[in-house]
């Protein structure tokens, strides 16, 4: 896709028309698991070949709404990751929509191979859903703070992989991907984040949404780091710069019209992720900008070290993941500006 | 409610595109591959008809495998009568001319490595061609060197060849039949013995016994052969059938080269209720063969020109 292509067409075509939709407020908090766990309900209501398989963790990654509501098609599959994943594709592979979820972890590291050959080569209508994703898991510690699952799903042909901002759309994102077919990853967290996005806010798979217009630079974000973004663009604006804050709720298949325009427009980049940057969404973004119009970038996210107990408010600190944050690697990416 | 449905099968995404590798024709005459008719499956189907075709699938091994300079002979060549067994004795329900029927029997490969065994079985059940054996491996082939279901070769139902993934996705075939369509479909699933080191193999036992999964049988190729030799000097598996037994499933252990035994086999394994089969079948790797006979050299390499020749002049009748 030329730039030229993509920078004359207008942003009606490009953008949502969330840029100029009224500030995005606080609505209390709510962690995004829970939008998984009531989109797993809508869609067992509606779909009779939604099935849920169980990995003992039900009640941490919010299966158990379905399982209360739908026992005759929720099935414990013990603490088999791996195995519940091939056990999934088969399930697909006779006309099911499985769902199975357990901590991010687990669901993308043990179950690569899976993942790789029965879901994504044999491209099965397949749902997982990683849950506790990032730092802000906690006290639990390093071993269960995923911070991989991006780089690793998003590696795999014919996978879908989503990352909802809040509560509200993780539950869309969560009854979009049970509709659409083939391969998905949906990554979500244990902690509550604040919720912003409202009932009519879109989520389309593969469609990056502008929640924050502005034209001095663009911050990328993806999870709950898209509030984190907000906040720091609207303390900028009232500093004189103009931030864009655009939610990159689709990794993969990455919106890169969204990126481009972004960069043409804006000639600086930031992206923010509780994920490692390496060939997370900052990698992904940059993917496309080398390519197609090299741009000034500066990431937030976890920098090549794991993580560590703590209160995920004092991790999220120590990591360099807060607004702050996103603050300071605007300066720095406005001085790299040409 | 509704049923949100996709078309599943056949997946043709396949690879470089649609023009498919053209089979060498002297050989398609030589082997009278264009004037074959497939057999029939039927339980009436006498243990020597079995044993012809076990020995025809044979042949088609060797071919398919001299001409592809590459691929598994020693499994493909030892497991040639369960397939038999299996899809030409009335055990398996499927319609070749309607490959992806929602009504079909599923059988998965486990050991995708042992595919060349099943490509000539299918093929000469009618799925495809026979000529189209001929292919195996060379670029754009449905013949994949591992099973791809993103080549929509009928009667492939699912892309193996990381050893034990196979199984897990039998078993959730078998959960979906039994446990959301509670249809009377059945699923097969062949391991090979050194596949059943894999720990997926043992947790997905537990989950097929779990959920009382009786429509899966699970047929174990015990060769006692794997790549770096005898299964018990690489990692014992010594008593496969307890092992499986302890794990609750009903165990039959037979000679996986005797047409009767097996076909009993397949027959109890039918009637049991509540609880999952595996048939260890004691089989010899390469059998049919005699220089190829039981040794653990043969898993992954294919035969000469002049092995074949002579492979061929003992595999008849
Ligand atoms: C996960 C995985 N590890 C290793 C291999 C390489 N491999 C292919 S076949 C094989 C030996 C399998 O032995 P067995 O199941 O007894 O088959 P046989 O040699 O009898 O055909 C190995 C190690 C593989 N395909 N997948
Ligand atoms: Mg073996």
């Amino acid at each position: 896709m030329a730039v030229a292509e993509v920078l004359n067409r207008s942003i009606s075509q490009t953008l949502s028309t969330n840029g100029s939709a009224p500030r995005f407020e606080m609505n209390g908090k709510k962690a995004t698991r829970f939008g998984f766990g009531e989109g797993l309900v809508v869609l067992g209501e509606k779909y009779d070949n939604v099935v849920v398989l169980g990995g003992d963790i039900t009640g941490s990654v919010m299966t158990s709404y379905f399982k209360d509501k739908f026992p005759e098609r929720f099935f414990s599959m013990g603490i088999t990751e791996a195995t519940a994943t091939l056990v999934a594709s088969g399930l697909a592979l006779s006309g099911m929509i499985p769902f199975f979820a357990t901590y991010g972890a687990f669901a993308s590291c043990r179950n690569t191979d899976m993942i790789r050959i029965s879901l994504a080569y044999n491209d099965a209508n397949v749902k997982i859903g990683g849950g506790h994703a990032g730092i802000s898991v906690g006290e639990d510690g390093a071993t269960h703070q995923a911070l991989e699952e991006m780089a690793i799903i998003r590696v795999m042909p014919n996978m879908t992989l989503v990352v909802p901002c809040d509560f509200l759309e993780a539950k869309k994102a969560t009854i979009a991907i049970g509709e659409h077919y083939g391969p998905c990853y949906i990554r979500f967290g244990r902690s509550d984040v604040p919720s912003f996005t409202r009932e009519d806010t879109p989520f389309e798979i593969g469609k990056a949404q502008t929640f924050k217009d502005g034209n001095d630079v663009a911050i990328i974000a993806c999870g709950p780091m898209v509030w984190e973004a907000l906040v720091a663009a609207y303390e900028l604006e009232a500093e004189g710069v103009s931030a864009r804050v655009i939610n990159m709720a689709t990794i993969k298949p990455i919106d890169r019209l969204a990126i481009v325009r972004a960069a043409g427009e804006c000639k600086a980049i930031v992206t923010a992720e509780e994920h490692q940057v390496t060939a997370g969404l900052g990698g992904a973004v940059s993917e496309v900008l080398a390519q197609e119009l090299p741009t000034p970038i500066e990431f937030v996210g976890v920098k090549d070290t794991f993580g560590g107990s703590g209160k995920p408010d004092e991790l999220m600190k120590y990591f360099g993941l807060t607004s702050a944050d996103i603050k300071s690697a605007v300066q720095k990416v406005l001085k790299r500006k040409q | 409610m509704a049923r949100l449905t996709h078309t599943i099968y056949p997946l043709a995404t396949g690879f470089h595109g649609p023009i498919r590798p053209e089979p060498n024709k002297e050989l398609v005459s030589k082997y009278g591959y264009e004037h074959f008719t497939a057999y029939k499956n039927s339980p009436d189907n006498s243990d020597e008809t079995l044993h012809e075709i076990a020995q025809e699938i044979r042949r088609d091994i060797i071919r398919a495998l001299v001409e592809a300079k590459s691929g598994h002979s020693g499994g493909p060549l030892g497991s040639a009568d369960i397939f038999a067994t299996l899809y030409f004795g009335g055990v398996m329900r499927y319609d070749a001319k309607n490959p992806w029927s929602p009504d079909r029997d599923r059988f998965v490969l486990s050991a995708g490595h042992m595919c060349p065994v099943l490509y000539a079985t299918l093929a000469n059940a009618g799925f495809f061609p026979k000529a189209e054996l001929l292919t195996l491996r060379k670029f754009n082939s449905r013949l994949q060197g591992h099973p791809g279901r993103d080549m929509g070769l009928p009667g492939i139902e699912s892309s193996t060849g990381s050893l034990g993934q196979g199984l897990g996705i039998a078993v959730g075939m078998a959960l979906s039949d039994k446990r959301v369509d509670k249809n009377d479909r059945r699923v097969y699933a062949l391991t090979g013995d050194g596949e059943i080191s894999e720990g997926e193999i043992w947790e997905a036992a537990l989950i097929a016994a779990h959920w009382d999964l009786d429509n899966l049988t699970v047929i174990v190729d015990r060769n006692n052969c794997q790549i770096d030799g005898r299964t018990e000097d690489v990692m014992k598996l010594n008593p496969v059938g307890d092992k499986f037994r302890a794990f609750n499933f009903h165990v039959i252990e037979c000679n996986g080269n005797n047409i009767s035994e097996l076909r009993a086999a397949f027959k109890e394994a039918q009637s049991i209720k509540g609880r999952p089969t595996c048939i260890v079948a004691e089989t010899f790797m390469g059998h049919g063969v005699s220089f190829m006979e039981d040794d653990y050299r043969w898993h992954g390499k294919p035969p000469t020109s002049e092995q074949a020749e002579q492979a061929l002049s003992e595999l008849v009748g």
